[in-house]
């Protein structure tokens, strides 16, 4: 069964009035600065790591429309599972930028403390919850915050996200049934970038696409250019919509490409021709969206320009204060194990305080 | 002799295993085009290509579970998983199936399976940092593998991989590029059996994968000062071979365990009740253990670094114990 692709922007650069979310030209304006803002962070990412300054990161680029289209329709109240390529939603739940890097640096400017790998991004105020690294556990996670909303009275949405390889484990599938059977308020988002490390999607399912396995669970699949970020935005809001309104889970793949390799420990040059990777930079989503701006008179190069280095020179700005503060002290090494300090942790922590004993 | 890396043995092991024996074959994430997320398999794919060596999508369950399967089907399996930390996931699959079937099956089935995965840290924090060998040790039905140089390691995965039995053959990510001593020739090494690595008459050091290495460093600076630790490398978690350990304590009268993991319900409370216990007399301390922090692990490197006692820590452990 071939799900049909749903697109707004044009090759011309036009809008399909038919599929057109009707954003005003201020929402047009924020989704193309937090685009430009997300590729700013991930390129800095990269080179923060490269440089030896941060130990690990996990990029967005070329993803920049499925994860802004997607994190712009959320609303005040829904609650996000991510997978550790979703940077991009934090921020726009509210996450800020500093805790974003700081998160990187895992020192004293990290709110979670320097517990987690960089990209294991999670913010209580922001309902944002913390990145599992073990793939798609989050989705059944997903589901019982969400019949937690339901059982509450609560009219809110909950977000899960997982990549095309996600989609391959028993907690996606499990996920996806137990939101059919208690229609639950859920949007499970798929990010189909093409390739789980090395390995391209074909090898992971000989499903036509990662959305017609919502048939089997009975609920609706739904399939986005996901490089298109006015149609991941509506297909995303809809969902939301739906989920918040009582009438159950939906399953969104957004087609899209992973430009960058997978992570800093991989290099997809080895693993991916160079023309495929081409092909698709050509499809640059940020690039799209600004050519449909400049049409609707809402951009022009310069201010273009002007974005991203407004962007870069906020990022600059943050890691410069990140990066400066103190790292984060030993004695919180035993801090937060259980809700309250138990005695043998207590006396760990005498120990974290004696440089000569450590 | 050649010097080879703990890599480098593994390859050649599974190579060797799968020319010799054409039912073995190799399934898991990553393990084929790409040459495994460790390069432990890299251009075996070349070699023995798509129906002897599988890319499998990512489940951890199933490839476990395909694994045992294709074992009861006849083959040789040998299942990667990419990390231990995953075999989470697959954990029913390997306590409640591979361990059990031959049991449960009054002895009609072998399930002739190695899973190899790799232990490991390194800031990789909480879910990434694990080793969990206590967990797989506690399990009859099971043999637990986890060698500590590349010598051992390449000798019992080939054992492994012709064990009629499961193996958890738990590798260390942080030893792979090790070098040792290699012979070019066929050899294999008997799952089971405990190795003194080196001889000494103070003190006897239990240890296994990487804390070896920690031992032995330990060992090298006391001697220095004249004090002589005996070390024992286990290999194997199970069974357990306790000889080497025995002998050792009735000429030393103390021991320390090493082990990376938490200490609570670990290897070292296992080894210590079982000196305390079968050799009380030789004892003239109590059997002393250091591990991992009671903590998941984090990943700033400044507490990383507090995680695991080093060859300083255990240096001043063992004055401490002889004083
Ligand atoms: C259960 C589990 N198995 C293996 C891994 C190792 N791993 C990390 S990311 C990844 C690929 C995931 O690909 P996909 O879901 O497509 O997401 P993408 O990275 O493309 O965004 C794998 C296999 C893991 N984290 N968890």
């Amino acid at each position: 069964m071939e799900l049909p692709l749903r697109v707004v922007l044009r090759e011309d650069g036009s809008a399909d009035p038919e599929l057109d979310p009707g954003l005003d030209d201020e929402a047009l304006r924020i989704l193309f600065r937090k685009m430009a803002l997300l590729r700013a962070l991930d390129e800095k990412g990269l080179n923060l790591q490269r440089a030896g300054r941060i130990g690990f990161y996990i990029g967005a680029t070329g993803q920049e429309a499925a994860e802004i289209g997607s994190g712009f329709a959320l609303e005040e109240g829904d609650w996000v599972f991510p997978s550790y390529r979703d940077q991009g939603v934090a921020l726009l739940q509210g996450y800020p930028l500093s805790e974003l890097i700081g998160q990187l640096f895992g020192n004293s400017s990290d709110v979670t403390k320097g517990r987690q790998m960089p990209n294991h991004w999670c913010d209580r105020a922001a309902r944002v919850v913390s990145v599992s690294s073990p793939v798609a556990t989050q989705l059944p996670q997903a589901v019982g915050t969400a019949y937690a909303a339901k059982l509450r009275g609560e009219k809110i949405a909950v977000i899960g996200y997982f990549g095309d390889g996600g989609s391959s484990t028993g907690e996606f599938h499990a996920a996806m049934n137990f939101a059919g059977v208690f229609r639950t308020p859920n949007v499970f988002f798929c990010s189909n970038n093409r390739y789980a490390i090395s390995l391209p999607v074909a090898r992971q399912t000989a499903a036509a696409s990662i959305a017609a396995k919502a048939a089997a669970y009975g609920i609706p699949g739904v399939r986005v250019d996901g490089n298109d970020v006015l149609a991941v935005f509506r297909v995303t809001r809809d969902a939301l919509e739906r989920a918040r309104a009582g009438e159950g889970p939906t399953l969104i793949e957004a087609l899209t490409y992973r430009i960058g390799s997978h992570s800093t420990s991989d290099d997809a040059t080895r693993y991916r021709p160079a023309e495929e990777v081409e092909a698709w930079r050509g499809k640059d989503p940020i690039k799209r969206f600004a050519a449909h701006l400049k049409q609707r008179g809402l951009l022009d190069d310069p201010e273009e320009k002007a974005v991203f280095e407004e962007a870069r020179e906020e990022v600059r700005r943050t890691v410069a204060v990140c990066e400066a503060a103190p790292p984060v002290p030993p004695e919180s090494l035993v801090e937060d194990v259980y809700a309250e300090m138990p005695w043998h942790l207590e006396e760990q922590r005498e120990w974290t305080r004696m440089p000569e004993k450590r | 002799m050649s010097q080879k890396t703990y890599r480098d043995a593994l390859r050649e092991a599974l190579r060797e295993e799968m020319i010799r024996d054409e039912r073995v074959l190799i399934l898991g994430e990553e393990v084929g085009v790409w040459g495994g997320t460790y390069a432990i398999t890299r251009s075996m794919f070349t070699e023995f290509g798509s129906k002897r060596i599988l890319d499998t999508p990512i489940a951890e369950a199933a490839i476990v579970g395909t694994a045992v399967g294709a074992a009861m089907g006849g083959l040789r399996p040998v299942a990667e998983l990419m990390t231990i930390n995953f075999s989470l996931v697959a954990m029913d699959q390997i306590v409640n199936n591979a361990a059990k079937i031959h049991y449960m099956f009054g002895g009609q089935i072998r399930v002739p399976l190695v899973i190899r995965t790799p232990a490991g840290w390194g800031q990789l924090a909480a879910t990434h940092s694990q080793t969990f060998e206590a967990w797989f040790a506690h399990l009859p039905g099971l043999i637990v593998a986890m060698p500590g140089t590349p010598y051992d390691a390449k000798g019992m995965l080939k054992s492994a991989i012709r064990s009629d039995n499961p193996v958890m053959f738990i590798e260390h990510a942080r030893l792979y590029g090790i070098k040792g001593e290699v012979p070019d020739g066929e050899y294999t090494l008997p799952l089971g059996v405990s190795d003194v690595k080196r001889p000494g008459r103070d003190i006897t050091i239990v240890a296994y994968s990487r804390m070896l290495h920690v031992a032995l460093g330990a060992a090298e600076a006391l001697a220095k000062d004249g004090i002589e630790c005996e070390v024992i490398d286990l290999r194997t978690l199970r069974p357990l071979d306790m000889a080497p350990v025995y002998a050792s304590v009735k000429k030393t009268h103390r021991a320390l365990v090493l082990e990376e993991d938490w200490t609570t319900c670990g290897m070292g409370a296992e080894i210590a009740a079982r000196i305390s216990h079968d050799r009380f007399d030789d004892l003239d301390g109590p059997v002393e253990r250091m591990g991992q922090v009671e903590v998941p692990m984090p990943y700033a490197r400044n507490l990383e670094a507090l995680m695991f006692p080093d060859e300083r820590q255990v240096t001043e452990k063992v004055r401490e114990m002889l004083s």
